[in-house]
């Protein structure tokens, strides 16, 4: 964040802002620790009578034994070995008294009309206490099941023997109209399945031209439609269906989604160079260019490498073997392959850094942080130091960086960047307090004890901690420089320590 | 402390009744469970003589919440396996069951394990029961297969909408987000109306129909439409539902890219729960006996079942996660309290009354040690830096602070390559919070994000666009500023410890489709009518006439109760922030929630992406 650090304090402390806090003394989470103790008090009374398992078992904990999950296991399990009929504990599943009675329904006799004989009817005049009450009479018998022996059914009457998974004849749907005033009763059931039938069926009797133009007017149809040839993978029809619609991006985007499914990389770099040509937005196009470009170069890449690697002559893929093909990765990992291996090749190369980023206009950010993190895990500290290198119009050379320097002492620590590299950068970070925690975090103490007098002063009369600094003091070597000016400091009588 | 008599009874009696734990609210859905296992029943029994049951996996876990295991064998399965390529395993058995979703990759996988089998030495019996619908696509497949032919039976089980708890239901159709507002496929939307149907016709008709949102009103209109073809017939069960509210997860787009701060909310976002269970890592459950080194640490990761069967998890699930320490340090000192007891029994008696009270209080000791330790695994995530950072810039933008610039937070967050979900969260929740991204912004949150990720997720960030959680700015302003004000969407004194508004489940942030369904029960939308203006798709009521005798009679202080139904997803401190709301003494309303599915905003993100099998995955 750009704000300063004490517009930001205010902010935190003044404004509504209150993220998730655990102030260290009120700490309600420090309470996890008395339960913790409880937790392992009790399990030392509990020991003595040993039921551990039984408890487990009534607890809920684990996936219950017998569960179906649980049993898909075992069964398979056992059948392979011999016979064994696994000893399933005995778990009632029946749950006992009220639901006994409730049980003489299902969900189907409620929908499919076919009630039990029998067995609703003594339900049903058995019942006195409406809350248990299931009968469901609305729901038995739709009007239209009386017909249930005529053939020759309505638009309306067939979609919903479709939607009753009912056996159905489309045929006699013949003309046009028919055809179309079926498909708009079938969408407005909202049933997807039935729509498809219906589709299915269109498909297989209607010329292309027809059913698209049709279909235009009927988005639902056209949307199940799309999802149907999609999940066919009918590409080709798709395909014509987008354009005859005019919806040229949806139908690139399509085309383009194909590549994944190619695997060969000279056959994808060709695949997307057609790409190209495709009706994309604008927007979209710059990023297909770019996908195809890099997949040219990493291809180019790839096979310089490989030859080098084998040659055995260039020292860098000897003392670091690489681990895996650079094709199909992502640009920024290419960038930072390139710059592993690739740095201090000059611009003109495909492979160069700088030309990989002035191709996909790369920021600057990203671009710094990778070349960081590349040349720090090769630990060309110069290469590091070059990067932040900035001349002032006098002339002046002093460290830069698009970057805070906090996240610099971070990538440089995540590469095991050795003390004396370190120091320099913590040095450079603004925020004294940060600098501090820094320098303490990576045994920085030139900082902590810093070498310019004016900012150990400022470091510690803004801190004012005297215990910190007596805790520093038997970290740093007897008799040195540093321990000197840490009693300096001590017996400075000026310092107000807080402590 | 004294544990009371019914305590013990109660948990004996949770021991047998594997579901209990769904008739305790405030409508039992035990009787919808026990409809689904009827229903099962029929259809094992449709397939006389020993079965085995081939699994499409991914319906163990739902099925998981209906049966057990004995059920099936009481109705001779005897064996079960998962679906998978190949021959099927050998089982001496008469039928051969596929229980599956009907998806076309799955048909492929049948006919391959029916045409792998041996025709002359075998002369099993084919089945198939779709779950929850039956597919003409489907089918199809199988006929061009070349394997339709062999089945005896091809049936559907209706399982739209599953009871998870006392209070809540969930169809877990899992793309029915991606389905609605991407594909404008309405198909989830059709099984929504039927299970609502189901529920009507077990718990009564619903007198009033509210709801925000297209697909909310596609909902509605399909149920008035099943009904009127039902007409003629009534339904006589006095209704347990006052009313229902739709609502659009569209209209809502913000809630599940925050961070939930409840303690189920922080399981799910970081463990995942699947199914009422959630695999945890088992470091932490290590069972260290006295005298015992830690010699032998599990492997395998522990896997807990979550709900409210469980009477501390019950307690604790939908507090925010600062409010759980205390509530577990007290539970520790009760049941520690509960132990000692045995000191202080002398007679015979007193000593019986202790043993007998042992099991419950092992179970509660059980329970405690559990909790502790996931609550300890959750601290440790939520004292990092990188959590307080991420949580800082989502309270930033939800407030309002700078959505109209590239935030140097998710740059950053680029450039360590952090995971693409999280960056996708958090660059959405800019856009819904800007109500879209400048042009410049926009460009370069995608440049950044296809150059670092890779160039196929431009059809991810496509299904963003298209969904409307990634969208570039229009000339109309933005309206977010006046939502938010309106609907109070952030309280600047949220009470984490003894929360007073349903702000807690977001340490500030009050979810706005909890805070609809707040303002519909009181003072009604009428108050709020210009912001329903401002937020996507037409509100309404639609009243269902009840027959005459079936109006309620409320007794005086009698609560009423809604049906919240959330299209297209609902998060767990969504669901906290309701029951929050039921709990609210003077608020005189009790809600049962449903959904198409439990999310979360990694989960939903997910659910959107155009997932290539890209080499860099």
């Amino acid at each position: 964040m750009i704000k300063s650090k004490v517009d930001e304090e205010d902010y935190w402390h003044s404004s509504k802002f209150k993220a998730f806090t655990f102030d260290d003394e009120d700490d309600e989470l420090s309470r996890l620790k008395e339960s913790r103790q409880a937790v392992n008090n009790i399990r030392r009374l509990v020991e003595e009578d040993d039921d551990e398992d039984d408890v487990e078992r009534i607890s809920w904990s684990g996936e219950p034994v017998g569960s179906i999950s649980w049993s898909v296991k075992e069964t398979a399990a056992s059948s392979q070995r011999a016979d064994r009929e696994p000893a399933f504990p005995k778990i009632s599943t029946d749950t006992p008294s009220i639901s006994r009675s409730q049980s003489g329904y299902s969900l189907s006799s409620l929908f499919k009309g076919k009630p039990k004989v029998g067995n609703f009817q003594t339900f049903s005049d058995a019942l006195t206490d409406s809350s248990v009450r299931l009968y469901a009479p609305e729901l038995r018998k739709p009007k239209s099941e009386y017909k249930d022996y005529v053939s020759d059914w309505s638009p309306e009457e067939t979609v919903q023997r479709l939607q009753q998974g009912k056996a159905v004849s489309l045929e006699r749907f013949r003309t046009l109209q028919d055809k179309l005033l079926l498909l708009d009763h079938a969408i407005a059931a909202h049933d997807g399945n039935v729509i498809t039938a219906v589709l299915i069926y269109l498909k297989r009797t209607l010329c292309k031209e027809v059913l698209f133009r049709e279909l235009e007017s009927r988005q639902t149809a056209l949307r199940h439609f799309i999802h149907y040839l999609s999940e066919t993978q009918n590409q080709r029809l798709l395909l014509e269906l987008h354009r005859a619609l005019g919806r040229a991006e949806d139908a690139a985007l399509l085309q383009y989604k194909e590549h994944l499914s190619i695997t060969d990389e000279n056959k994808r770099r060709d695949f997307l160079k057609n790409c190209l040509s495709l009706p994309f937005s604008a927007e979209d196009l710059a990023h297909v260019q770019d996908h195809y470009t890099l997949l040219e170069r990493q291809i180019i890449i790839e096979v310089t490498d490989r030859q080098a690697e084998r040659g055995g002559k260039v020292e860098i893929f000897q003392k670091f073997p690489r681990k895996a093909l650079i094709l199909n990765m992502p640009l920024i990992t290419t960038l930072y392959y390139c710059c592993f291996y690739h740095y201090a090749e000059p611009e003109g190369t495909f492979s160069s850094p700088l030309n990989i980023r002035q191709t996909f206009k790369i920021s600057e950010k990203q671009y710094f942080v990778t070349a960081l993190a590349a040349r720090a895990k090769l630990k060309a500290w110069l290469d590091v130091d070059a990067l932040f290198a900035s001349r002032n119009w006098l002339g002046f050379t002093r460290k830069k960086s698009p970057l805070s320097f906090q996240r610099v002492v971070d990538i440089l620590q995540k590469n095991s960047a050795p003390t004396h590299v370190l120091q320099d950068y913590v040095a450079l970070v603004d925020d004294g307090e940060l600098r501090l925690t820094l320098a303490q975090k990576h045994k920085c103490h030139d900082i902590v004890i810093s070498v310019r007098s004016a900012d150990a002063v400022q470091t510690y009369r803004d801190m004012k901690d005297r215990q910190l600094l007596l805790g520093y003091r038997g970290k740093v070597v007897r008799g040195s420089a540093e321990e000197r000016k840490i009693d300096d400091l001590l017996s400075n009588p000026q310092i107000r320590w807080k402590n | 402390m004294r544990l009371r008599r019914s305590h013990l009874i109660c948990c004996a009696a949770s021991k047998e009744k594997m579901a209990a734990h769904l008739s305790y609210g405030r409508v039992n859905l035990n009787i919808l469970r026990e409809a689904a296992r009827k229903e099962l029943r029929e259809f094992l029994d449709k397939c006389a003589g020993s079965k085995a049951i081939v699994w499409d996996e991914y319906l163990t876990g739902p099925f998981g919440l209906i049966a057990q295991y004995s059920l099936l064998k009481e109705h001779e399965v005897e064996k079960m396996f998962t679906l998978k390529n190949g021959r099927l395993p050998p089982a001496d058995v008469k039928n051969i069951i596929f229980f599956v979703r009907p998806r076309l990759e799955l048909m492929d996988i049948i006919a391959d394990n029916i045409t792998s089998e041996d025709r002359h030495h075998s002369s099993r019996d084919f089945h198939i029961l779709f779950v929850p619908r039956r597919s003409m696509l489907c089918e199809q497949r199988l006929k061009e297969q070349g394997v339709l032919a062999s089945f005896i039976n091809i049936d559907e089980y209706i399982l739209d909408l599953i009871p998870y708890d006392g209070d809540l239901l969930s169809m877990e159709y899992e793309s029915a987000f991606r389905e609605c507002y991407l594909e404008n496929d309405q198909t989830s939307l059709y099984h929504t109306a039927k299970g609502l149907m189901t529920l009507q016709a077990l718990y009564g008709t619903i007198p009033q129909i509210y709801g925000k949102g297209e697909c909310a009103r596609l909902v509605a209109n399909m149920m008035l439409r099943m009904k009127r073809e039902f007409a003629g017939s009534q339904n006589q069960i006095l209704p347990v539902f006052d009313t229902l509210l739709l609502l659009d997860r569209n209209v809502d787009l913000l809630t599940p890219l925050a961070t939930q701060l409840t303690y189920e909310g922080l399981i799910d976002e970081i463990y995942g729960i699947s199914n009422g269970y959630v695999k945890l890592p088992p470091e932490k459950f290590a069972q260290k006996k006295q005298g015992e080194g830690s010699k032998d640490l599990p492997t395998e990761p522990k896997k807990l079942q979550l709900n409210s069967a469980e009477e501390l998890y019950a307690e604790i699930r939908d507090k925010n996660f600062n409010a759980v320490g205390a509530a577990l340090s007290k539970k520790a000192k009760i049941i520690s309290a509960a132990f000692e007891e045995r000191h202080n029994a002398k007679t015979v008696g007193e000593i019986k009354q202790f043993v007998s009270q042992l099991p419950h209080m092992q179970a509660a000791r059980s329970s405690l040690a559990n909790h502790t330790s996931i609550a300890e695994l959750i601290k440790d995530i939520t004292t990092s830096e990188a959590f307080f950072d991420n949580l800082t810039v989502e309270q930033e933008f939800m407030t309002g602070v700078d959505t109209d610039k590239v935030n140097t937070y998710i740059e950053d967050c680029i450039a360590q390559k952090d995971p693409l979900i999280k960056i996708l969260r958090l660059v959405c929740m800019q856009s819904v919070c800007n109500n879209g991204l400048k042009h410049k912004v926009m460009d370069y949150y995608k440049r950044e994000i296809l150059q670092t990720y890779g160039y196929e997720h431009m059809l991810t960030l496509n299904n963003l666009e298209k969904a409307g959680l990634l969208k570039p700015q229009t000339g109309s302003r933005n309206n977010y500023p006046t939502i938010r004000k309106t609907l109070k969407l952030w309280m600047e004194d949220a009470n984490e410890q003894n929360p007073n508004d349903i702000s807690y489940v977001y340490s500030g942030y009050s979810p706005l489709s909890i805070r609809l369904t707040q303002i519909l029960a009181r003072p009604g939308w009428r108050s709020i009518e210009e912001v329903l203006k401002m937020l996507p798709g037409p509100h309404f009521e639609e009243r269902q006439q009840l027959p005459s005798g079936l109006h309620k009679k409320r007794q005086q202080g009698e609560n009423r109760t809604t049906l919240v139904f959330f299209l297209g997803g609902v998060t767990y401190a969504e669901i906290a922030a309701l029951r929050f709301l039921s709990q609210v003494e003077d608020s005189g309303m009790e809600y049962v929630i449903a959904t198409t599915k439990l999310i979360n905003g990694t989960t939903w993100i997910k659910s959107l992406m155009d997932r290539p099998e890209s080499p860099t995955q």
